[in-house]
């Protein structure tokens, strides 16, 4: 048995998420309709209905520190059926957002990773260049040849575009991510206090 | 003028010594004292006497708001021999020392304001009298359900006629689909047809079925109401009720008693233990009909058979195709509006199939399956394929307390039908398994909290605290997604069968209706009672009652009591020999209204009418008895023709002005 | 005179028959067989596809798990452009079409849209290819019916939820059944049109990926389809690509083609399978083409 629960009416992570999200976990009466919903329930430590009672009760350390932030698909299924039309899936998404201004480790490090290596690609050349995102999360998750039989027969269907694109609007890209990351800066200094 | 300390009320925050001071400099005031309770025995007494003493023509009472006491007060006043509209209140508590608490030298200064202000208002204060009015003692009961049957059944035994008028072929409502009755199981269909052939064969009471009200005009004890009698196309007077037509009609339609579930022919009546037991003719899937139509239409080809086969076979001739729609009108002195509920549409629900998949059923379409005399004659059956299901899931608050579907209220009864269903389901076949998928059970009442725990201990009910969030077809199966947040996992079911717990709505043309009535209905349509707690069966138009479910989901016990409360209500009021109306209702002056009836237009009450003068010249004309004093039509009338007693223009103007003397 | 000229395009593109073409990446690499059905469908049916110049990546769901800044600032810079260009925007994958729309929901009051240039006044309308094919439905003859052929539709979730954006009911959307009855396929009455693939975790976490795509497929494939229709490139990528890997502890294995929309409506206006690129998928839907006379 975990550890007994000490109620907190303002967290800071309650408060991130409601200003964030602008929703209120307080309207959530705990129906459960969002997990049994869920595609990605099975493989989440808590599921959506649990997150948002980790939220009323202030458990902010937990939330941020559970693998389901990052393994939430953002498919919308929870929002969409919510009866109390709480937008589950952007709670979600502002947890995530805190868990990485905060600098917080993710408990799902592929799926962090892979969205790092996606966007360096794309900051590289404008658009997503998937040939070597591949080859680049292969490398840093250390897993080399990982989907290669895949790789293989995409190129062999000519699927797989093999140079990179060449996009002339790539110093705009590269400008909005440095402003992103300017921004980010500003926010998680402010949330980190 | 007397001041209340109300206890602390007032005086913990206002300086009621000096309230008292600066109103004995006030001019006019000749006598000022302070009590501690104004409103008791001693305190009432103190201005009876006072009145006596010191010759007072009009008093200021400074205590609680006016909807609290007034009467009290007027009634002390008159006791003293003053007319009792000489009393003005000066709220001091609801208006000042409570929401004032934390500063109280502004809340002192704002009520020796709020004195000065009545005292400004009394010393124009005029003598007011109430009148007196007839009324009709016969009433008129909107609904043949439990709740309409009830009341009209009180009333009808303290002694006065009712009529009652109802919309379907039979009275019975709700109730009468229902198979079993919670907690005690008692047989739904044995406990109501006595009561409904009571009503039938009550001498005073007269049955409308087929029926609805059309207007309504006129106030209490004077309402005039228009009823329209649907063309049945079959005599009640001669028909014997033999059914002979309706075992003969060759037109099979779904019957919207039996849910869609089973079929009744054309000419029909609803269920056997039907009131009145004589047939209606369905003009809609009628044959002859659906003929007159295509050769009054003059179209091309084949003509429809004209059948008539009901016309041949009546033994009495009772079949009258030349039966139209006849509309009645009638004087009633109050009404009694008992229009119930009817069940919600889950087509809402997409997730649940939207109705796509035939063996999702609603609670009460199992509930005419498990009655003996409904559509599977009492064998719960899988719509789809009719084999007897096992496994069963439950899924509660389906339109309710969902705010996303636009219900966010609790239907109350559905976690007990639920129980019921469980509980029944067991005993017509051991081998059944219930699975129910809750939020929280809400099991308030006499033997109820018992009754769900018998469901799950004695008949092995399984509940599942969470909301279904899928049911998909999966071949034979109904694959139904849910959580258990208990265990905090999700939960997968194959069902053969799944009963949706549909919540409870306000029936079909209730809001038409309740604009007619001039009561109010809220944003779910459910009719609003003039207080909720105190004046539970009454509206805010006068000689309007309600009783049942069209105020809000309950159960068939609190229903009842409901009945009988709007008919003690309506006995009440019959037991008077007249009605005294409230004397501060709006007056026109002749000489300044032009006749523009703007004020007819805003008056909610429809209190205002015209009448034409000797010299032809149409002006505005009040109706004493329906006017509420609102003031409306004062403030809208651009001649300021309207003046309303009690609160005068001239009263009105006092007080604003004293604030700057 | 420019908010005259884009009149027209409000009313769900009717009357418009000018668009501003966002392919997207993966239209440009492995999802190009979508991208020329795209192409060719609209070119036969009077539509013209004008591509967004220089347009860049919409960030997919990485931006958007990333930085809300980010988020809203990628697409934003593709919509100032479309708006320049003044036609709406068109789309076919269903990601770009669905970071697009909600940064055009977002700009309105996000900070973020000084980030990308002022998109805040005259946004053009984003729509998916779906949408503007719909639209035309009533002037659509096909050429060579698909009778026979059995369809399941599956619309995922980008283009159906959230609700603000949606281009249909989010349980049981009909946009792209009707245009299959439209073709003379038959669109099967399933419930796993909106279920999720299993989106962008194909790389990270594929055991997500192959459980999700497995109960679709098994669902397809229980309803008699003889292939699922998509309108994206990543369910696509995601039921295509991983049906070797699939079955073992989750159920029997499953082999359902997995096709684009616009192949099986490009089939119908007499387009062969092999301009369709209808040849290039890993699992190969031409045998069950061919067994309805269809290639």
């Amino acid at each position: 048995m975990p550890s007994p629960v000490i109620p907190e009416s303002r967290s800071p992570v309650s408060r991130f998420v409601i200003e964030h999200s602008g929703q209120n976990p307080a309207r959530c009466y705990q129906c459960g309709k969002c997990t049994a919903g869920c595609p990605a329930a099975p493989d989440m430590d808590m599921g959506p209905r649990q997150v948002m009672r980790a939220l009323q009760l202030g458990m902010g350390r937990e939330v941020l520190s559970c693998n389901s932030i990052w393994v939430c698909l953002q498919c919308q299924t929870c929002s969409s059926r919510c009866p109390k039309e709480i937008d589950i899936a952007k709670v979600m998404e502002s947890l995530r957002l805190m868990a990485i201004l905060e600098g917080h480790p993710a408990a799902e490090k592929n799926i962090a990773l892979f969205n790092e290596v996606f966007l360096d690609v794309v900051k590289r050349h404008g658009r997503a260049y998937e040939l070597e995102m591949g080859a680049l999360y292969n490398l840093r998750s250390g897993h080399p040849t990982a989907n290669a039989r895949i790789l293989v027969e995409l190129v062999a269907k000519g699927r797989l575009a093999l140079l990179p694109p060449a996009v002339r609007g790539v110093a705009k890209v590269r400008r909005l991510f440095d402003e992103a990351e300017a921004a980010r800066r500003r926010v998680g200094r402010e949330v980190r206090g | 003028m007397f001041v209340c300390h109300c206890g602390t009320n007032i005086a913990g925050v206002v300086d009621i010594a000096r309230v008292v001071e600066a109103a004995k400099r006030m001019p006019q005031v000749v006598y000022v004292s302070d009590n501690k309770y104004t409103c008791s025995d001693p305190g009432q007494g103190s201005i009876k006497n006072a009145i006596g003493e010191h010759k007072l023509d009009r008093v200021v009472v400074s205590a609680c708001s006016p909807r609290m006491h007034e009467k009290t007060f007027r009634k002390a006043v008159a006791q003293a021999g003053l007319n009792p509209y000489m009393l003005e209140i000066a709220n001091i508590r609801e208006h000042d020392s409570w929401v004032h608490a934390f500063d109280k030298e502004g809340a002192t200064a704002k009520a020796i304001e709020l004195v000065r202000l009545a005292v400004a208002k009394v010393s124009r204060d005029a003598q007011l009298h109430a009148r007196q009015i007839g009324l009709t003692k016969r009433a008129l009961v909107i609904g043949g359900g439990i709740a309409g049957i009830q009341a009209a059944l009180d009333i009808a035994n303290s002694g006065h006629e009712v009529v009652v008028v109802e919309r379907e072929a039979t009275i019975g409502g709700r109730m009468a689909q229902v198979d079993k009755t919670f907690p005690t199981l008692d047989c739904s269909a044995c406990i109501l047809s006595p009561k409904m052939v009571e009503l039938s064969s009550h001498p005073r009471v007269t049955l409308l079925t087929y029926a609805e009200v059309v207007s309504v005009k006129g106030f209490l004890g004077n309402f005039e109401v228009e009823i329209r009698q649907k063309a049945r196309k079959v005599d009640h007077a001669s028909c014997t009720g033999c059914g002979t037509c309706w075992q003969k009609c060759p037109e099979k339609v779904k019957s919207d008693f039996d849910l869609g579930l089973g079929e009744r022919t054309a000419i029909y009546i609803p269920f056997p233990q039907a009131v009145p037991p004589k047939p209606v003719i369905d003009l809609e899937s009628c044959r002859y009909m659906k003929y007159l139509a295509f050769t009054a239409s003059g179209a091309e080809g084949k003509k429809p058979p004209q059948c008539r086969i009901c016309e041949k076979l009546c033994p009495t001739g009772s079949i009258d195709w030349e039966q139209k729609d006849k509309i009645l009108t009638e004087k009633f002195g109050a009404i009694v509006v008992a229009t119930g509920f009817k069940t919600f549409d889950h087509s809402a629900y997409g997730e649940y199939g939207a109705g796509a998949y035939p063996d999702v059923i609603t609670g009460l379409q199992l509930e005419r399956m498990m009655s003996a005399s409904g559509p599977t004659g009492g064998e719960v059956r899988r719509p789809s394929d009719g084999a007897h299901p096992k496994t069963v899931v439950f899924v509660s608050c389906v339109g309710s307390r969902d705010e996303a579907k636009g219900r966010a209220y609790c239907s109350k009864v559905c976690c007990m039908y639920i129980a019921k269903h469980a509980i029944m389901l067991k005993e017509h076949d051991p081998e059944v398994q219930s699975f129910v998928f809750y939020i929280d059970i809400r099991a308030g009442g006499k033997g109820y909290e018992e009754f769900v725990r018998r469901a799950q201990e004695e008949y092995g009910a399984i509940y599942l605290r969470g909301r279904v969030s899928k049911i998909y077809q999966e071949g034979r199966k109904l694959k139904v997604l849910g959580e258990d947040s208990l265990i905090g996992r999700p939960v997968e079911i194959d069902a053969d069968l799944v009963v949706l717990a549909t919540g409870i709505e306000p029936s079909t043309g209730v809001v038409d209706l309740a604009q007619r009535l001039s009561i109010s209905y809220d944003t779910d349509r459910f009719l609003v009672e003039a207080h909720p707690k105190l004046r539970p069966v009454e509206t805010q138009t006068d000689g309007v009652f309600l009783a049942g479910v069209c105020i809000g989901p309950k159960d068939i016990p609190e229903t009842v009591a409901q009945g009988s409360a709007a008919a003690a209500k309506v006995a009440a009021l019959f037991s008077q020999e007249y009605i005294t109306t409230d004397p501060m209702t709006a007056t026109v002056d002749l000489m300044k209204c032009t006749g523009c009836m703007l004020c007819a237009q805003v008056c909610p009450f429809k209190a205002i009418g015209s009448q034409t003068m000797r010299d032809g010249k149409v002006l505005a004309n009040v109706n004493e008895s329906l006017c509420k004093g609102c003031g409306l039509c004062a403030a809208a009338c651009r001649g300021k023709a309207i003046d309303l007693r009690g609160f005068t223009n001239q009263q009105l103007l006092a007080e604003v002005t004293s604030l700057w003397q | 005179m420019k908010q005259e000229a884009r009149a027209p395009s409000e009313k769900r593109g009717g009357g418009q028959n000018t668009f501003s073409y966002y392919p997207g990446c993966a239209l440009k690499s492995s999802a190009r067989e979508y991208d020329i059905s795209a192409r060719l469908c609209c070119e036969s049916l009077g539509i013209e596809l004008r591509e967004l110049a220089d347009w860049t990546c919409c960030g997919a769901s990485s931006a958007h798990a990333t930085s809300d800044v980010l988020a809203v600032a990628l697409p934003g810079k593709d919509l100032h452009a479309a708006s320049e260009a003044g036609y709406p925007l068109v789309t076919a994958c269903a990601m770009c079409f669905s970071r697009l729309k909600i940064a055009a929901h977002e700009t309105a009051d996000m900070a973020t849209r000084t980030l990308a240039g002022d998109v805040s006044g005259n946004i053009v309308p984003v729509m998916h290819l779906l949408e503007v094919i719909d639209s035309r439905l009533a002037s659509l003859v096909p050429n060579k019916g698909l009778a026979g052929l059995k369809v399941a539709c599956f619309y995922g979730c980008l283009l159906v939820r959230p609700k603000a954006v949606a281009i249909d009911d989010a349980e049981n959307p009909q946009v792209m059944d009707r245009l299959m009855r439209t073709i003379g396929a038959e669109p099967m009455p399933w419930a796993f049109k909106t279920e999720c693939c299993g989106a962008g975790l194909p790389l990270a976490r594929p055991d997500i990926v192959r459980r999700l795509s497995h109960r679709i497929l098994l669902s397809a494939a229980a309803v008699g389809a003889d292939c699922v229709a998509v309108a994206c490139p990543e369910c696509h990528a995601n039921l295509d690509m991983h049906q070797a890997g699939m079955g073992g502890k989750h159920g029997g294995e499953v082999r359902v083609p997995v096709v684009y929309f616009t192949q099986l409506l490009g089939l119908s206006l007499g387009f062969s399978p092999y301009e369709l690129h209808l040849d290039r998928h890993m699992v190969d839907p031409l045998p069950a083409l061919s067994s309805k006379g269809l290639a």
